[in-house]
């Protein structure tokens, strides 16, 4: 497996489009914490970039990656390879290139302007957005015959979790604004991985005390240990989630 | 010419002849305080003094040497000035116990004038300095540092009530529950003073016409400043720091009419200004940075106006609660405005709407405020810039600055 994961990362590296996106998040990282002068700013213009550009990229550059390797693939299963293997080595190749890339772009420079505990949820929270993306190109990319179907559902998947999924939530807010949704919004923001990171270092960066009565339920359930427990958890479940399932079907799906 | 010169000396030596009492203990204090006649000097030695109670009801200068400890071991109060022409300084206070009943103090002058409290220490009280119905009093360079228990059972560190001309020069107050707090206190004179880390209000009053605050620090106090049902009061130069929490605020602005507020800084607030049924304000050269939200001014103010400040890093510069506001804004700077100056002239020539969609939108259901600095947020603010419908018309600045208002320096002297 180790030797699989080896050849995977050389494949990618050699695409040099992984080294591309690295300098490029390293370049918007450090203009942001040298433009802005408060580097509580710099976080959030930061911030933007995870829950758009970081998403985005991750789950397109693996569902081509996965098809435009899909011969390789073919080649692993002819020989005596167990299909997890296979799967595994090309999943965590994946994520190891771009989490390197995202902890050399974001990581690196986050921690040297702002060392602090919310550059440190932000860089952990931006890295298990990373992985959720590869997992959900994955899953994308087994469900589907041809690499533009595939594109199209990731995509599809990105799109909802990026901009339709607020744009519901706020529906159900403004339908439901008689009753008391305190618990209910922290429920709909527990369910997409994009919200929960995005909330996750909002409330280190100690903007719980605009929001209210929702702000304090959120402040009580994330600044506990507890709370941020479990939301890493539930940032961890969307990885393994889809990659599971995608490993169930790959693992019987005629190549 | 003679009789004149001869009744001046006679004036003259009878004021070098009052009397300097030199004191060392408790029953010496009381003697001289018994004893001496009006405008006697009474020095008190350094040492601990157990006191409870001690009126002075004749002109005298108290003067501790090498700050002599007063402790009434939480059992009353220390000094009660019932006199004009006193002057309490280099004492120590300590331990003035609490009750509901009386609002026991450190120093409390009733019915006084031209009362002097300065250079004194204040722990452990109940309350610092209480005045009421008292004119032209002076309370300088004191440290009033109290422990803070609860609302109900915390005094304020310095008190006024019903008061004229009062004086609060460059003193420090930390752990009370108000700072300073007035009420019906007119035509006095604030300037200085550094109130932190009080339960409540750093600054409160309420009725107090006429007053002015200058280079004060209310730094990290429970619920900021809370000013209240007053008119013609000015406000200069203060420092609005770090008053962060569910219902705290920079300074709370209630029923406040005819007054100015200038070149302050607001910094890190939960709300820098929180604007409430206030008329004719004139707001101008303050500087608004790092709060959740700049200046909140509800749909009941009226006519104010609000020129040449600089709005920087706040998470809403603006909000509001109506559809409507009579409110003028003019020549501010906005660091999220994104116009542009083609005759150069340093003002943006498209207006700027400082109250964003979102923020108008959490006004009706705040619970939205999870979907803040989303895309979706953002994308809805975008299109509320190019097509406006849903935030408040008339709140906008004709004429936004393209560059930060030249504000001078602040110069804080704490």
């Amino acid at each position: 497996m180790k030797k699989t994961i080896k050849y995977v990362v050389y494949d990618i590296i050699r695409n040099r489009f992984v080294i591309g996106y690295t300098i490029l998040l390293l370049l918007l990282s450090i203009s942001f914490f040298w433009f802005e002068s408060d580097p509580n700013k710099g976080l959030l213009s930061l911030l933007n970039i995870i829950l758009m550009v970081i998403p985005l990229v991750s789950v397109i550059f693996s569902t081509i990656h996965f098809y435009n390797s899909y011969e390789f693939i073919e080649l692993l299963s002819a020989q005596p390879m167990s299909r997890r293997t296979i799967y595994f080595s090309q999943f965590l190749g994946l994520c190891f290139s771009l989490g390197m890339a995202f902890l050399i772009g974001v990581g690196l420079p986050t921690l040297i302007f702002d060392g602090s505990m919310r550059g440190l949820t932000l860089v952990s929270g931006g890295l298990l957005i990373t992985l959720t993306f590869v997992a959900i190109a994955f899953l994308a990319s087994v469900i589907t015959k041809d690499k533009a179907k595939a594109i199209g559902v990731a995509l599809a998947v990105w799109f909802y979790l990026c901009i339709l999924y607020d744009g519901m939530v706020l529906m159900v807010l403004v339908n439901m604004a008689d009753y008391p949704m305190e618990k209910a919004s922290l429920l709909f923001s527990a369910l997409n991985p994009m919200d929960l990171a995005r909330i996750l270092v909002l409330m280190q960066l100690d903007v719980s005390a605009l929001m209210g009565i929702t702000g304090a339920v959120f402040q009580n359930f994330f600044s506990s240990t507890w709370g941020v427990f479990i939301s890493f958890v539930l940032l961890l479940l969307w990885v393994l989630t889809p990659v599971f399932f995608g490993y169930r079907i790959f693992s019987k799906k005629d190549l | 010419m003679k009789t004149i010169l001869i009744c001046c000396l006679f004036i003259l030596s009878l004021e070098a002849f009052s009397k300097n009492w030199s004191v060392k203990t408790v029953q010496e204090l009381q003697k001289a305080l018994h004893e001496s006649k009006a405008n006697d000097t009474i020095l008190v030695a350094k040492g601990n003094y157990k006191v409870l109670n001690l009126e002075i009801t004749k002109p005298l200068v108290m003067i501790g040497q090498n700050q002599p400890v007063f402790d009434a071991q939480f059992k009353g109060e220390i000094f009660i000035v019932k006199s004009d022409d006193v002057s309490i300084s280099g004492f120590r206070f300590k331990n003035v116990g609490e009750t509901s009943m009386i609002d026991w103090a450190g120093v409390k002058i009733l019915e006084s004038e031209n009362v002097k409290v300065f250079k004194n220490e204040f722990v452990n009280c109940y309350f610092g300095v209480y005045l009421s119905a008292s004119n032209k009093c002076w309370i300088e360079n004191n440290r009033i540092i109290g422990t803070p228990k609860e609302e109900q059972t915390t005094g304020n560190g310095i008190h006024a009530w019903k008061c004229d001309s009062i004086n609060v020069f460059n003193n420090y107050v930390e752990g009370h529950r108000d700072g300073i707090y007035f009420e019906f206190v007119t035509n006095s004179l604030i300037k200085n003073n550094l109130s932190t880390k009080n339960i409540r209000y750093g600054l409160h009053f309420m009725f107090s016409h006429y007053d002015t605050y200058t280079h004060n620090i209310f730094k990290k106090n429970g619920a900021g400043v809370a000013v209240m049902y007053t008119k013609h009061v000015t406000m200069k130069d203060n420092f609005f720091d770090s008053n962060w929490g569910g219902s705290a605020y920079g300074i709370l602005l209630k029923d406040i009419s005819d007054s100015d507020i200038e070149h302050n800084l607001f910094n890190s607030n939960t709300v820098g200004v929180y604007m409430e049924g206030c008329s004719r304000l004139k707001m101008g050269k303050n500087i608004f940075q790092k709060n959740g939200v700049g200046l909140r001014i509800q749909a009941n103010c009226d006519e104010n106006n609000i020129h040449h400040n600089n709005f920087m890093a706040n998470t809403f510069d603006i909000a509001t609660n109506g559809s409507v506001t009579f409110n003028y804004l003019n020549d501010n700077y906005w660091d999220k405005y994104e116009g542009y100056d083609l005759n150069r002239d340093g003002k943006g020539d498209i207006l700027y709407r400082p109250v964003s969609l979102f923020s108008t939108l959490i006004e009706r259901m705040p619970q939205a405020m999870i979907l803040l600095r989303s895309f979706t947020a953002t994308l809805l603010d975008k299109i509320e810039k190019i097509i406006p419908s849903l935030t408040p018309e008339n709140m906008k600045d004709d004429s936004p600055r393209m560059k930060p208002n030249a504000i001078e320096a602040f110069n804080f002297k704490v």
